[in-house]
């Protein structure tokens, strides 16, 4: 075990450096005015949908192992989490502080006025804490039931990205509910578990 | 004896253990960097589109008027118009490369991609409803009844974006008014082209094809409203809606139909598109109107196309001085 413990060694690393390719890409490309016409749309469009597939990505570790009996997966799932959320994090960014150039009153007014807005920020704000308790001193200190259960918010705020990207979607909304039928077919196999 | 051959030292031979290990650390460097490779590249694939390439120039405009050798090499006259804006114009790029035209794909980058698909003659347009005469006309002959005159208007998206557009065209008013329409023609209703070999967007259920707009007839006569077959002194490209469309500069972009092949005056108020498939967030009206929020996001400002940062939305896109008499009495909080 402890050798092919250290055969993996290089996983983990790699699918971080993976998961950063693609946030250098987007500033290169918004750099090099390769986003197009509408820079901050396509930033905000392609910013949210990598979070989305990092976090759905992430929950996938679990089902793999008990459906699969795939050990390795595990060891990408922090990973895969705090990169979705960093990428999340850098969304709710560039519409603070790019779309909406700072201006509290507009963000405060779209998040009371808009329920697509609301369940987006919802969204973003309940993966806060998880992010916060990621490491392991974290874990220690909550205990392992606690950050267990303080954990399981994720079930919640990934799917109200879901529906956050359903109800972006002004017609088409064939890709969300793609990624929605994905998330349904993770918990499902997690609830299976439990009973 | 002793060889003569130089063995080797001990001390220079490489241990088992280092050479084994290079070997796996080679290994792994290689796995290290086809997987971050392989999903960087899958996640890039997944999260970002194809851009498309804008076109080079606008391609030249059909022949108007009778082909003669005096004119056959001459270009068009183009009257220059009082209703133009001096704002700084989008430039040709973004116009073409920025597109809302589901007929041609579903994402902004798509109908330029797609544009090649469709093809623009020959092209009729049929006449139908409260004339004096139905008919089908060449889209040929038509354009060679108005001069070209060019435009440059604000085009406002509903989505909260917005370009400054050099449109060629002729007066939708110019047309109605030769076409002798009854007294029981109340409205215009439009339609687009609906052919999936072109179009492959109508081959999916997302909008019900073709394409419909309309206007109230004194909206359709105001001399704003135009049928545009050209921008930046060439003709349409297929993701602006070639060959001939519909602008009516103080309603949200989606009003203004393209590849238009039927127009028809009649004496109920017709169906549009997008009212149809979200009544709640789209009205027949459109009129541009910072005041009346989209459900989803916010009318009081938009984005220039090209430009950092917000500008607030005007009333009627700006052009209140002329059609804010038409809407007096209505309440358009309700009739949006």
């Amino acid at each position: 075990m402890a050798t092919r413990t250290r055969k993996l060694g290089w996983l983990q690393p790699a699918v971080l450096t993976g998961s950063v390719i693609p946030l250098v890409v987007i500033s290169y490309r918004a750099a090099s005015g390769g986003l197009g016409a509408n820079p901050i749309e396509t930033a905000l469009n392609q910013l949210g949908l990598l979070g989305l597939v990092l976090l759905i990505a992430s929950l996938s570790c679990t089902p793999l192992k008990i459906v699969f009996g795939l050990k390795w997966p595990m060891r990408l799932r922090k990973t895969l989490g705090l990169m979705g959320f960093a990428t999340i994090a850098l969304h709710f960014l560039v519409y603070l502080a790019i779309d909406k150039e700072l201006n509290v009153q507009d963000v405060v007014d779209d998040i009371t006025k808009r329920p697509f807005i609301a369940i987006g920020f919802s969204a973003f704000v309940l993966l806060v804490p998880l992010a916060l308790t990621s490491t392991k001193g974290a874990l220690k200190r909550l205990g392992s039931t606690r950050w267990r259960k303080l954990h399981r918010l994720v079930y919640l705020a990934v799917p109200l990205g879901v529906i956050h990207f359903y109800m972006r979607v002004k017609i088409d909304v064939s890709e969300p509910i793609v990624y929605g039928v994905v998330l349904a077919l993770l918990l499902a196999v997690r609830l299976k578990k439990r009973s | 004896m002793s060889h003569p051959v130089d063995e080797p030292k001990g001390s220079e031979i490489t241990p088992e253990a280092v050479y084994s290990n290079r070997r796996a650390f080679i290994g792994q460097a290689g796995a290290f960097v086809a997987t971050s490779g392989a999903w960087g590249g899958a996640l890039v694939a997944v999260s970002s589109r194809g851009q498309a390439d804008p076109p080079e120039a606008p391609p030249p405009l059909p022949q108007l008027g009778p082909t003669t050798s005096a004119t056959a090499a001459a270009p068009p006259q183009v009257i220059a118009s009082p209703y133009s804006t001096k704002e700084a114009k989008t430039s040709f790029e973004a116009i073409t490369t920025y597109n809302n035209f589901y007929e041609l794909g579903l994402s902004k980058s798509a109908p330029a991609r797609n544009a090649h698909k469709l093809v623009t003659r020959p092209w009729a347009i049929g006449i139908e409803g409260e004339v004096e005469k139905e008919q089908l006309i060449d889209l040929d002959t038509l354009l060679k009844w108005f001069p070209l005159e060019e435009r440059i208007y604000r085009m406002r998206c509903v989505e909260a974006w917005s370009m400054v557009i050099p449109w060629l065209g002729f007066p939708l008013a110019a047309l109605i008014k030769r076409l002798n329409p009854t007294s029981r023609a109340k409205y215009v209703a439009f339609q687009t082209v609906h052919d999936p070999k072109m179009l492959p967007g109508q081959r999916q259920p997302v909008l019900k094809w073709p394409y419909v707009e309309g206007l109230r007839i004194d909206e359709a006569t105001h001399p704003l409203s135009m049928l545009a077959i050209g921008l930046y002194g060439g003709a349409l490209l297929g993701q602006n809606g070639a060959p001939i469309r519909l602008v009516v500069p103080w309603k949200y972009g989606f009003k203004g139909i393209k590849s238009i092949v039927k127009i028809r005056l009649q004496e109920t108020m017709p169906k549009t598109s997008w009212s149809e498939a979200a009544p709640s967030e789209y009205g027949f009206y459109a009129n541009v109107n910072p005041t009346v929020d989209h459900p989803r996001w916010s009318q009081a400002s938009e984005r220039p196309i090209g430009q950092s940062g917000r500008i607030e939305t005007k009333m009627f896109n700006g052009y209140g001085q002329h059609v804010a008499k038409l809407y007096r009495g209505m309440d358009l909080g309700t009739s949006f």
